[in-house]
């Protein structure tokens, strides 16, 4: 019998799953009212003519594998719409590639960059992904923790101290999932003074750039001679409510960009053509379905800030992407027990902030990509939850 | 903050004055107040449900009927609105251009109803010249909403990144 015990590399098998799908298995059939606030992506469906687009390409039979970089014309979109919405100019020929959503950006750009032994800070609470895609190449992960007292952005002293000369490359994560932080331009214009002498990358990880409320997004990439060090990571699937097509790309200088479209079209090829012809139709008619959805976020973001307010429970005002992270830890349960109580005593499911990151303990992020009745109710019994653990009802 | 408001209101009427004062930031009062200050203005002129009736077993019949009139020298199409819109099964009534004046919706439970309708209440106004009625043989959208389509279901993933 084969022994899989000898054949699974260990660098593999010590990495833990993702912590957001932790308590799936807790949700038993006879749960029937579960009221979930657990997902990273948006409830809209995509918008109909994007859909279309896509309809209309398989009609016409565009069933062909498209250059490995994708559709050269939805390159050409690509850099208008970067160039419209965030000032940034890509040459669609050499410093763009579309990948299989975000993800595949993060994990071509960190494959590109990263040798065995380099050393990747990575801002935490962040998402899941960056620590195991950075450990799958034998990079090290470095953890920068940011905090609640300072808004969740990185602290620039902090940075430089965690420094050395493995250091290869900086994530940033902003907007971020979970904490809903941003980084303004004052403050990005202190990260790039740090490292604008080094050979450190910087992979920006823009994903909820559409998401922002009260401000509009600053990509580093735009800030003088950041550009040259740095890999912007961009996709639809926030912006456009298109997680299930599986489409995103990447934006570097073109010797990065040359290594990533090896690996793309070594493991890829190209990625989904219908996706890529919806696209098209995303860029350029989408701009007004983006306001739409951003507006309505905002609303059941203020709406989920005061109803937390008004439960008692403190929590960053979140400036970007859709989702909130409330401070539990004043209830003297961990986040995991706050969070697999909730569940069983009331049926609503949020996740535990140590999904994110160690610094995460004591929070909980909940996505409002709900409807608002939907909010109110699960808030409702998560009041009533907070009334159970101060009438000494839990443990 | 006007506009916010009805708009929030208009796509959906359930929204209680404590959701919508922590969706926009305002104290409850200040949003029952201003609320009452519409619906005695007008600018809220009521609130109902949107029914698919064809999921029912009521039997109904849906009509439009445009209507061709000489307009009244001094009074031009108002008088002749009145005098239709004051029939209860009228649903609505709009004024247009083109080669009609009027667009009736009524709503009755039989072909018969409407045809009696027509042709005892609507043709005896003075001054209606012609009119031509349209059954209305499915509803496919109306006020924005989709009707005959499966109920909307959360197809996302309990937990997901």
């Amino acid at each position: 019998m084969i022994d899989y015990g000898k054949i699974l590399p260990q660098k593999i098998v010590e990495i833990p799953k993702s912590g957001i799908r932790k308590y799936f298995d807790m949700i038993t059939p006879d749960m029937k009212d579960v009221i979930s606030l657990t997902v990273g992506q948006p409830d809209f469906v995509t918008p109909w003519h994007i859909r279309e687009a896509g309809i209309q390409s398989l009609e016409t039979g565009k069933t062909f594998y498209t250059a490995n970089a994708g559709l050269e014309e939805l390159r050409r979109e690509i850099n208008l719409y970067m160039s419209r919405r965030f000032a940034l100019d890509y040459d669609p020929k050499s410093e763009i590639i579309v990948t299989v959503g975000g993800s595949e950006a993060i994990d071509i750009a960190m494959r590109a960059t990263l040798d065995v032994g380099d050393e990747v800070i990575i801002p935490t609470p962040s998402f899941v992904c960056y620590e195991p895609l950075a450990k799958m190449v034998g990079a090290t992960p470095v953890i920068l923790e940011t905090f609640f007292e300072d808004e969740f952005k990185i602290n620039p002293d902090k940075l430089k101290s965690l420094i050395t000369n493995k250091t290869k490359m900086i994530v940033l994560p902003f907007p971020n999932n979970p904490t809903g932080a941003i980084m303004t331009k004052e403050e990005l214009e202190k990260i790039s003074d740090i490292i604008k002498d080094t050979n450190i990358v910087i992979l920006s990880d823009e994903i909820y750039a559409e998401m922002t409320y009260g401000t509009k997004h600053c990509s580093i990439a735009t800030i003088e001679g950041m550009k040259e060090r740095t890999i912007v990571v961009n996709g639809f699937s926030k912006a456009y409510a298109m997680t299930g097509w599986r489409l995103g790309w990447v934006c570097a200088p073109a010797p990065i960009t040359e290594q990533m479209l090896k690996i793309h079209q070594y493991e890829i090829m190209s990625s989904p053509t219908t996706s890529q012809f919806a696209a098209i139709s995303a860029l350029r008619n989408g701009d007004d379905d983006i306001a739409y959805m951003t507006a309505e976020y905002d609303k059941r973001r203020t709406l989920i800030y005061n109803k937390l307010l008004e439960m008692g429970i403190e929590s960053f005002e979140p400036k970007g992407a859709f989702y909130i992270f409330p401070k539990i830890s004043q209830f003297g349960l961990s986040g995991e027990e706050f969070c697999s109580e909730l569940l069983k005593r009331y049926h609503v499911a949020i996740v535990p902030g140590e999904a994110f990151g160690k610094c995460g303990e004591g929070f909980a992020r909940i996505s409002y990509a709900y409807s608002v009745h939907h909010i109110t109710e699960g808030l409702d019994r998560m009041a009533q939850f907070i009334n159970d653990i101060k009438n000494g009802k839990v443990k | 903050m006007e506009n916010k408001l009805l708009t929030l209101l208009e796509n959906d009427a359930t929204l209680t004055p404590e959701q919508l004062s922590k969706m926009l930031d305002k104290e409850v009062g200040d949003i029952k107040k201003l609320i009452l200050d519409y619906e005695k203005e007008g600018v809220i002129l009521g609130y109902k449900t949107l029914v698919d009736w064809d999921k029912t077993s009521r039997e109904y019949v849906t009509a439009i009927i445009e209507v061709k009139t000489t307009p009244q020298p001094e009074r031009g199409f108002d008088r002749i609105a009145e005098k239709i819109y004051n029939y209860p099964e009228v649903e609505s009534l709009y004024l247009i251009s083109g080669g009609f004046d009027f667009a009736i919706v009524i709503q009755a439970r039989t072909l018969r109803e409407v045809a009696l309708f027509v042709a005892e209440k609507l043709s005896p106004i003075s001054h209606i010249q012609s009119t031509s009625t349209h059954f209305v043989l499915r509803r496919y959208k109306d006020k924005g909403v989709i009707y005959g389509a499966a109920p909307e279901v959360d197809e996302r993933e309990i937990f997901g990144e």
